[in-house]
């Protein structure tokens, strides 16, 4: 197994580790809106290493002669555009169900109830 | 100026997404471009008409390094509170207010999506220069707006 195949799996592997992170997640917080942290902040980190570790592999065998490499190189970038896309769209999706819980009303969970 | 930048980034998008080389999908590629230049030339640099903004796309480019390695603090921290066994202890959950020095739309949107980006924070509402912000611990509560701020009006603002 060579270096490289075992840094595209490390990849992979932190990828899905932070995935389950954000699944634990939402199971394990106590309301809505830090559910959403959970949702939210794990899930652009997991997909950037495991779309990381894909367009590396989709050029693992590069050879500048042939068309085949250079269009990998292209699906290759394609792939990291994905990233951008995740980047732009996931914290505005996470401020949109944020802020229309924050207008229907949805109480935060509290450690202590402080007295007024 | 403006224009023709934009032609050419629509122009590479559309080949880097289209991958076929023949002259009727460059041709229909090209008239694409066009139109989108023509009725939508001043969106993709909103409020630059000029081009000192080339410079600043290098400032843009040193800024997303440091937003990266934020994040994956980000991450490292909610797996830490996640596994932590006593989590409701660690967690205290509260809403933040803070005004931003930060003039520009762009860099005030830049704010917010990376504060909802980074270590246990989430934008709930921006309104003119004031953010409502929801923090998961005490420790993010205090670290806003803090060097994020800085390091934007360094990347996205001009004097």
């Amino acid at each position: 197994m060579s270096i490289f195949s075992m840094i595209v799996a490390a990849l992979l592997f932190l990828g899905i580790f932070f995935f389950a992170i954000g699944a634990i997640g939402i199971l394990r917080f106590p309301d809505f809106y830090s559910r959403l942290h959970a949702a939210g902040k794990c899930d652009a980190l997991a997909s950037t290493l495991a779309l990381i570790a894909i367009a590396l592999f989709n050029v693992r065998d590069f050879d500048w002669t042939l068309f085949q490499s250079w269009d990998n190189l292209r699906v290759s970038l394609k792939i990291l555009l994905i990233i951008l896309f995740v980047y732009v769209a996931t914290p505005a999706a996470t401020h949109a169900i944020t802020k229309a819980a924050f207008i229907v009303g949805i109480e935060p969970w509290e450690k202590r109830k402080r007295n007024r | 100026m403006a224009r023709l930048v934009t032609f050419f980034i629509m122009l590479f998008f559309w080949i880097l997404i289209s991958g076929m080389f023949d002259p009727f999908h460059l041709g229909v590629g090209v008239f694409c471009c066009l139109l989108v230049t023509i009725f939508s030339h001043d969106l993709l640099f909103y409020g630059h008409p000029d081009l000192p903004w080339l410079f600043d796309i290098f400032k843009v480019l040193a800024y997303l390094p440091w937003l990266f390695y934020q994040i994956f603090l980000a991450s490292l921290e909610i797996t830490y509170i996640v596994l932590h066994p006593r989590m409701l202890e660690i967690i205290d959950p509260r809403l933040v207010r803070f005004r931003t020095r930060l003039r520009n739309t762009l860099s005030r949107v830049t704010l917010a999506q990376s504060i909802t980006l980074t270590p246990g924070t989430i934008t709930v509402n921006m309104s003119g220069n004031e953010f409502t912000v929801y923090a998961l611990t005490q420790k993010s509560a205090e670290g806003l707006p803090g060097e994020m701020e800085t390091r934007i009006a360094r990347a996205l603002e001009r004097e």
